[in-house]
């Protein structure tokens, strides 16, 4: 065990966590804010990577190649809130579906299971040849840190809006949101959207990232998201109570995150049991609020709103 | 101002469970009406109120505001027209959102909501100036989240929300219900202190005689879906708890069984 291995491979791990901290920024709009499990993500992901990939195959910047991503994303969003809000399908289940469909659409855009980009012949925006070696404008470490704070700054602004609002009150308390004439279906689907969107957009950064698009890319997410979501509260959690800072805390987790398995990867744990141990982080991390309540039920604070939203 | 037209309401229709909670119920109100609701567990009171709020869809009938046909309007849509004040006090707040949160979503009922600030400065000195008037404390405590309120807090601020726009219809549902005797008579009074200055068209529900008889200008009495007593005016105001109860046994011919409703 070669500590100077473990110390460059750190960079390159730092990089994939701000790439995923835009995703799990996502998944943190929808499992904490709307109080909805989404599994599209795991399709969603795969889709903005594809949609990038292709885009650019085909001589498109890589501007307008992101932003399409980013667009495919919240389309995916739309689908999933369509189902539950019109169609009446429970959330996890209304994910399912669009996760499956998603699996054929996604292979409708790449046309293979695998599309492979140069770095060499394409100006792409991150990728793992930017992390030595560049100036130091060019290196995604930076590149993504800037674009993060940028989003956490936008979001921010967005959900202090009345629309934002309205979104966070949808999420909280359903009776409560509709008593005050806010549309929850609408509400619900817009939080989707926007949390796809970024989905994509940390999909399309991937693929830029790793050199390709591979219909098996997003497999996990919604675990990796969620790792992120919850080691960032408990991790930062006493730290950062703004909302802003949350979300900052959230990006934070995804970095520690890739940190740690980084770590384990290094000790010598085979890559194959990566997915089972990233299960069991967040089966326990889950789990603490329960026992939590379970053993200490007189300092339990009871949350308020009913959830049949 | 509020008309029910022979509106039926089915729940669980063709199952073991089938209950008609509101049988061909019709109700006018007039403008400036306050009126106190009682009747024993599944009298429809609470039916009455979410048929006339859009919970869900009623099975026949219509449902008028100011003229306006409600019947087929969303939950959401018919917000504009309606303060609500829930029996559960979790129902009526958002737990994880701060005071003036939960005031400046409710001070847009009604309204488009758009990419403007959530709660503006000019608002936050509104907002302390009404949290006054509930002698709560609680125009020091903007920006504590909801949860941590008691349950008379929470309804005190359920009320001021319901009421920050002024609704063409206050509906109240048993909202003293969950609380302790002294918070309950503390958010009543103060119920009372808000209707009677914005001259609020109001129904109350409550399980308490001697509130019902104490409170507004109107009483019904529901029994299996239907109204069953109608007292206004001068009557109203002479009615004793001893009078509602012999009148039930006339209206009903059954003796009125809750001690509840009587000692409550």
């Amino acid at each position: 065990m070669n500590v100077l291995n473990l110390i460059n491979a750190m960079p390159g791990a730092l990089a994939q966590g701000l790439i995923w901290g835009i995703a799990a920024i996502g998944i943190y709009i929808t499992y904490r804010l709307l109080d909805f499990a989404d599994l599209t993500v795991d399709g969603s992901l795969c889709t903005g990577g594809a949609v990038c990939i292709m885009m650019m195959l085909s001589g498109h910047n890589v501007a307008v190649s992101m932003l399409a991503a980013t667009l495919a994303g919240m389309l995916t969003g739309f689908a999933t809130g369509v189902l539950h809000t019109f169609m009446g399908i429970p959330p996890i289940l209304s994910g399912i579906l669009t996760q499956i469909a998603l699996w054929s659409v996604n292979l409708m855009i790449m046309g293979k299971a695998n599309q492979a980009i140069n770095v060499d012949k394409y100006s792409l925006l991150v990728s793992l040849r930017y992390i030595k070696g560049v100036p130091f404008y060019r290196n995604t470490i930076l590149v993504v840190a800037v674009g993060i704070l940028l989003l956490i700054v936008i979001l921010y602004w967005f959900f202090g809006t009345e629309l934002g609002s309205a979104l966070r009150a949808t999420g909280c308390n359903g009776n409560m949101a509709r008593a005050q004439g806010i549309n929850t279906n609408l509400f619900k689907v817009l939080g989707l959207m926007i949390s796809n969107g970024l989905v994509g957009l940390s999909g399309a950064m991937l693929a830029q990232y790793q050199g390709f698009a591979d219909i098996n890319m997003g497999r996990g997410a919604i675990v990796i998201g969620l790792a992120a979501v919850i080691i960032g509260e408990v991790v930062f959690g006493n730290i950062f109570h703004n909302f802003g800072f949350k979300l900052f805390g959230v990006a934070l987790g995804s970095i520690f995150y890739y940190l740690v398995m980084q770590v384990v990867l290094w000790m010598g744990v085979k890559p194959d049991y990566l997915k089972l141990i990233s299960a069991v982080i967040v089966a326990i991390l889950l789990a603490v609020p329960y026992w939590k309540e379970k053993l200490l039920p007189q300092t339990y604070k009871k949350k308020g709103g009913n959830s049949n939203a | 101002m509020l008309e029910i037209r022979n509106v039926t309401k089915i729940f669980n229709p063709g199952t073991v469970n089938e209950k008609l909670a509101l049988d061909h119920f019709s109700l006018t109100l007039e403008d400036g009406e306050f009126v106190t609701v009682i009747g024993g567990n599944g009298a429809g009171k609470s039916t009455m109120m979410n048929a006339i709020a859009g919970v869900w869809p009623v099975d026949t009938g219509q449902i008028l505001i100011d003229g306006v046909d409600v019947t087929r309007l969303s939950e959401h849509k018919r917000a504009k027209f309606l303060g609500r004040v829930f029996q559960d006090p979790m129902t009526g707040t958002a737990a994880e959102m701060e005071i003036e949160e939960n005031l400046a979503l409710a001070r847009r009922r009604g309204h488009r909501r758009s990419l403007r600030p959530g709660i503006t400065k000019k608002e936050r000195e509104t907002f302390k100036e009404l949290l006054k008037i509930l002698g709560l404390g609680l125009e020091d405590r903007l920006t504590t989240k909801v949860g941590l309120l008691s349950g008379g807090q929470r309804q005190a601020l359920t009320l001021l929300m319901a009421t920050l726009q002024k609704p063409r219809l206050l509906l109240l549902d048993e909202h003293t219900a969950a609380l302790d005797p002294k918070t309950a008579a503390k958010v009543l009074e103060t119920t009372e202190l808000i209707v009677n200055r914005e001259k609020l068209t109001t129904l109350m529900i409550t399980h308490n005689m001697k509130d019902a008889i104490a409170h507004g200008n109107r009483l019904i009495m529901l029994m299996d879906g239907k109204i069953i007593l109608d007292i206004k005016g001068e009557e109203k105001q002479k009615l004793t708890v001893e009078d509602l109860l012999h009148k039930f046994e006339e209206a009903s011919g059954e003796e009125f069984a809750s001690d509840k409703a009587i000692l409550g």
